[in-house]
C-alpha cells in the first residue's frame, strides 16, 4: 500500500476520515434540514398535504409570490444589463465605486432593506402624509413587496454579467459595428447571444431570492392574510398558528423550487462552466 | 491672429480631466444614466433617508438608544453568535473545500451542487426545518434531551441556523483557490523532506488565508443580518436569544422609528465595517499571492 503512495496526497485514512467528517457536516447541517421539510410536510398523510393547497389564502399567497417576482425579476434584469455594459465596455471615472455600490445591497440585513422603504412609505415617514393625501398605499401593499424584493436582488443579475463581459472584451462589438450593424443589431445578435448563460445564472438565482425572500418582506408586508402575505410569509403565519402540516406544505414548494434551481444552476455550470465566468460566492 | 488659434492645442497638452475614454461603442449614456439613476431610487435615496433620520437623533441619541440594555443585549448577542457561527463555518468550510476539490468519491458532484442550498432555500424554511429538528421532540433535539442539551429556543439554536446560513460563502471563497494550487509546489516541498503534514501547513494554507478570511468575513455579515432561519429556531427571549433583526422589527411594530433606525444603523455601520476590510483583504492578497 505505502509503496507507491503520492506525495501530494494524503494518507488514505486520511483521506476516509477526513471525507467522513465533510460528509457527517453537511448531512447534518444540509441534507437534514431539507429533508425534514418534506417529512414534516407528508407526515399525515398525502392527502392533507394536497388539502393544505386548497385554502384561498395558500393560493393568494402563491399568486402574489408569483406576481412580486414577475415584476422585480425583469426589472433587475434590464439594471443587470445597462450596468455591465457601462462598467464592463468603458473606462470612466469612479467605475469602482459604481461596482461597490452595486454589490451594497448584500451586505445590508434584509430587515433593513425593508425598513428603509417603511421610513420613506410608511404613515410616519417622509413621504406618508403626502401619500395618503393621494390615496396611495405603498407599504402593507403590493408596492412596498416589490421595491423591498427589488433591493434584495438587486445586484444578481449585474454581477454574473460584470466580469463575464468585462472577460470578453470589447473586439466582438467593435467588429459588428465596423461592418455596418447599427447599435440595437449589435448588441442583439453579437452581445446577447455571448453572455445568454451567463444572464439565464444570474435570472435563476435573482429569481430564487425574489420568491423566498422573507425578512425584507416581512418589514413591508403588513401580514394580512390573502393579501400581502407571500409565500414565506404564509409559512410563518401558518407555522405560528400550529398548523405544522400546512406550513410544511407551502414549504415543501418553496424547498422544491430551490432544489430546481439548484439543478438547473449545477446543470450550467457543468455544460457553460467557462460562458459564466466569475461565479464566486453570491 | 491665424497662427495663435493654430498653436493653441500644443499650449493646453492632453492630460486635461475626462469623465471616460472615448469609445466607438454605442449606448454608454443610456446604460450609464439608466443604472444610475435606478440605483439611486431604489438603493441609495431610502439608505440616505436611513441615515438622514438616524442623525436627526443626534449623536447622544443615537449612543442613548444603542446601550438601553435591550438593545444592547440583542446587538451583543447577534454580534457574538454570528462570530462564533463564522469561526465554524470557516473550519467546516475549508475542509469541505478541500475535500469536494482533491478527493474524488461517488456523489462529490451532487455534494458540491447541495453546498449552495442556503443560497437557495428561503429562509423561512430553512429556520421552520431547524426548529423541526432541534426542537426538544425533534430528530436532533430529542436525541441531545437526555444529556440535559436544549438547541432550539436558545442562544445555540441561534448558532445553528447562521452557521447554515453562512457556509456557502466559506466554501466558495477557498474552493477555486484549491483547484488552483500548483502541484509541482507540493512536490517541492516533499522532495525537500517535508512530511504531508508540514506540507499542508507551511505550504498549501497560507496562500490560502486571505481568501479564509474573505469567507470568515462575508459569512460573518451575512449572519449578523440574518433573520428568516433564525426567528424560527431562537425562542427570542429578550436579552437571552434575540438577534438585533428581530429588535428591529419588534420597534417597528411599536412605531418607535428612531430605535429601528439606531440598531438599523449600528449593523449598517459594522455591514461597512466588514466589506472594507473584505476589500482591503483583497487587495493585500492579489499584491502579495497574485490571485483576489
Amino acid at each position: 500500500m505505502a509503496r507507491h503512495r503520492s506525495v501530494t496526497t494524503e494518507r488514505k485514512s486520511t483521506k476516509v476520515v477526513l471525507l467522513g467528517i465533510t460528509l457527517l457536516f453537511l448531512g447534518l447541517f444540509l441534507v437534514l434540514p431539507l429533508a425534514a421539510v418534506f417529512v414534516e410536510a407528508l407526515r399525515k398523510g398525502f392527502a392533507a398535504y394536497l388539502e393544505s393547497f386548497q385554502d384561498p389564502d395558500a393560493r393568494a399567497a402563491i399568486r402574489l409570490t408569483l406576481t412580486v417576482a414577475a415584476i422585480a425579476v425583469p426589472l433587475n434584469l434590464v439594471f443587470g444589463i445597462a450596468a455591465a455594459w457601462a462598467v464592463a465596455k468603458f473606462e470612466f471615472r469612479g467605475k469602482s465605486l459604481l461596482v461597490t455600490l452595486i454589490d451594497l445591497p448584500f451586505s445590508v440585513s434584509p430587515v433593513v432593506s425593508g425598513l428603509v422603504y417603511v421610513l420613506l412609505f410608511g404613515a410616519q415617514g417622509a413621504l406618508g402624509p403626502w401619500l395618503r393625501a393621494h390615496d396611495l398605499q405603498i407599504i402593507f401593499a403590493l408596492p412596498g413587496l416589490v421595491l423591498a424584493t427589488v433591493f434584495v436582488t438587486f445586484p444578481f443579475v449585474a454581477r454574473e454579467l460584470i466580469p463575464l463581459m468585462q472577460e470578453q472584451g470589447t473586439s466582438d462589438e467593435e467588429a459588428a459595428l465596423t461592418l455596418g450593424a447599427s447599435g440595437l443589431r449589435m448588441f442583439l445578435t453579437v452581445t446577447l447571444p455571448n453572455i445568454r448563460w451567463a444572464l439565464l445564472y444570474g435570472v435563476l438565482l435573482c429569481n430564487a431570492r425574489a420568491m423566498g425572500e422573507f425578512g425584507a418582506v416581512a418589514v413591508v408586508s403588513g401580514h394580512v392574510r390573502g393579501l400581502t402575505t407571500t409565500m414565506p410569509l404564509h409559512v410563518e403565519i401558518l407555522y405560528n398558528e400550529y398548523n405544522f402540516v400546512a406550513a410544511f406544505a407551502v414549504a415543501s414548494l418553496l424547498a422544491g423550487l430551490a432544489l430546481v434551481t439548484l439543478a438547473v444552476k449545477s446543470a450550467l455550470e457543468w455544460r457553460y462552466g467557462a460562458d459564466i465566468a466569475g461565479r464566486a460566492a453570491h | 491672429m491665424v497662427a495663435a488659434t493654430l498653436d493653441a492645442p500644443r499650449e493646453r497638452p492632453a492630460p486635461r480631466w475626462r469623465f471616460r475614454r472615448p469609445s466607438v461603442l454605442p449606448g454608454f449614456n443610456l446604460a450609464f444614466g439608466y443604472a444610475v439613476v435606478y440605483l439611486c431610487l431604489i438603493v441609495l435615496i431610502p439608505l440616505a433617508g436611513l441615515l438622514i433620520r438616524a442623525s436627526s437623533a443626534g449623536f447622544e441619541g443615537l449612543w442613548a438608544a444603542a446601550t438601553e440594555p435591550r438593545v444592547a443585549a440583542a446587538l451583543r448577542v447577534s454580534f457574538g453568535v454570528s462570530f462564533a457561527a463564522a469561526l465554524v463555518d470557516v473550519v467546516f468550510g475549508l475542509l469541505t473545500a478541500w475535500v469536494l476539490t482533491r478527493y474524488r468519491f461517488p456523489g462529490r458532484k451532487v455534494l458540491d451542487a447541495i453546498v449552495d442550498l442556503p443560497f437557495a432555500l428561503p429562509t423561512a424554511v430553512a429556520g421552520i426545518a431547524l426548529a423541526a429538528i432541534y426542537a426538544p421532540n425533534g430528530w436532533i433535539g430529542a436525541l441531545v434531551a437526555p444529556l440535559g442539551l436544549k438547541i432550539a429556543y436558545t442562544p445555540l439554536g441561534i448558532f445553528v441556523a447562521l452557521v447554515f446560513v453562512g457556509l456557502p460563502f466559506a466554501v466558495r471563497t477557498v474552493q477555486p483557490l484549491i483547484a488552483e494550487i500548483d502541484r509541482e509546489l507540493e512536490e517541492a516541498a516533499a522532495t525537500l523532506g517535508a512530511s504531508r503534514t508540514r506540507a499542508i501547513w507551511t505550504v498549501l494554507l497560507p496562500p490560502l488565508l486571505p481568501a479564509v478570511l474573505t469567507g470568515f468575513a462575508l459569512a460573518f455579515a451575512r449572519a449578523v443580518g440574518e433573520y428568516g432561519s433564525v426567528i424560527f429556531v431562537a425562542g427570542n427571549i429578550p436579552y437571552v436569544s434575540e438577534i438585533a433583526p428581530l429588535l428591529i422589527i419588534i420597534k417597528l411594530e411599536e412605531f418607535d422609528y428612531t430605535g429601528a433606525t439606531v440598531i438599523a444603523t449600528v449593523m449598517l455601520a459594522i455591514s461597512f465595517l466588514t466589506l472594507l476590510a473584505i476589500n482591503a483583504l483583497q487587495a493585500y492578497s492579489r499584491r502579495r499571492f497574485g490571485h483576489g
